[in-house]
């Protein structure tokens, strides 16, 4: 049942994008970073919680899910550490996907062949 | 109904741009939502391995994004993109593609500023506006 969840609510998270890209001309960066940003605005209310409750990984594995991950990431470190806190939670969080995306991007670039222009 | 050329001309691409709009949101619905599944099981696979939810999260996410740099290198994923749009794009395996292709594009300038300046170029965006939104985010709880 987790996987019909998180198909359904991840497919619909991307239709969405696509009406983006097809109805508005928005460049994809454009798109991800607002992408974030709801993440983390919906985070801050307590609404994306719910939705990572119900779909799991539908609801983390799209980009708001990060941005989701960021608002957490930011409250639980100022409920811990307080001021500090709003410089360390959101980069703490998401260190693991940000470090993964360099290295992994930086290996990609070091064995691929070098492109002719 | 009758119609001058251009309107009809008219009519018939709205019509063919709504049917593209449907079949461009399926698209991106059915490859999303399966690669969602795929961070499912993932998900699943490594909070049956005893770690927490938290960690099981992070290594989701370090195995899409280790998924879509091979992917991207082998220049698969681009390929599934040209039909997925949105649904390739979303998931943070497109963020990771986003990292990847421009690493790889300037590798020819150079190790310094071909590949590690233009690593974030669209991820840079991403992580600036999502951090400056969870510093507001951090703000307005500490204050509340």
């Amino acid at each position: 049942m987790d996987y019909i969840k998180a198909f359904v609510v991840g497919g619909i998270l991307c239709a969405i994008g696509q009406i983006l890209i097809d109805k508005t001309k928005l460049t994809p960066a454009r798109i991800l970073v607002i992408y974030v940003v709801s993440g983390v605005v919906l985070g801050t209310i307590g609404v994306y919680e719910r939705i990572v409750d119900f779909a799991g990984a539908g609801a983390t594995v799209p980009l708001t899910g990060f941005g989701y991950l960021l608002s957490k990431g930011v409250m639980e470190a100022v409920s811990k550490d307080g001021f500090v806190g709003i410089f360390t939670g959101g980069m703490t969080a998401t260190a693991g996907g940000i470090t993964a995306a360099i290295l992994f991007g930086y290996l990609a670039a070091l064995f691929s062949k070098s492109s002719e222009k | 109904m009758k119609m001058t050329k251009k309107q009809y001309q008219q009519y018939a691409e709205s019509k063919a741009d709504k049917s593209k709009l449907w079949l461009d949101m399926f698209n991106a619905f059915w490859i999303g939502g399966l690669i969602c599944m795929i961070g499912q099981f993932f998900l699943n696979t490594y909070m049956n391995l005893n770690f927490d939810k938290e960690i099981a999260g992070t290594l989701t996410s370090i195995t899409l994004v280790f998924a879509s740099a091979l992917l991207t290198g082998l220049n698969v994923y681009d390929n599934i993109a040209k039909k997925a749009g949105a649904g390739t794009l979303v998931p943070i395996t497109g963020f990771a593609n986003a990292v990847v292709s421009p690493a790889m594009e300037f590798k020819n300038e150079g190790y310094v500023m071909g590949v590690a300046a233009n690593i974030f170029k669209i991820a840079g965006p991403v992580i600036t506006y999502g951090i400056i939104a969870s510093v507001l985010s951090g703000i307005i709880y500490l204050f509340l």
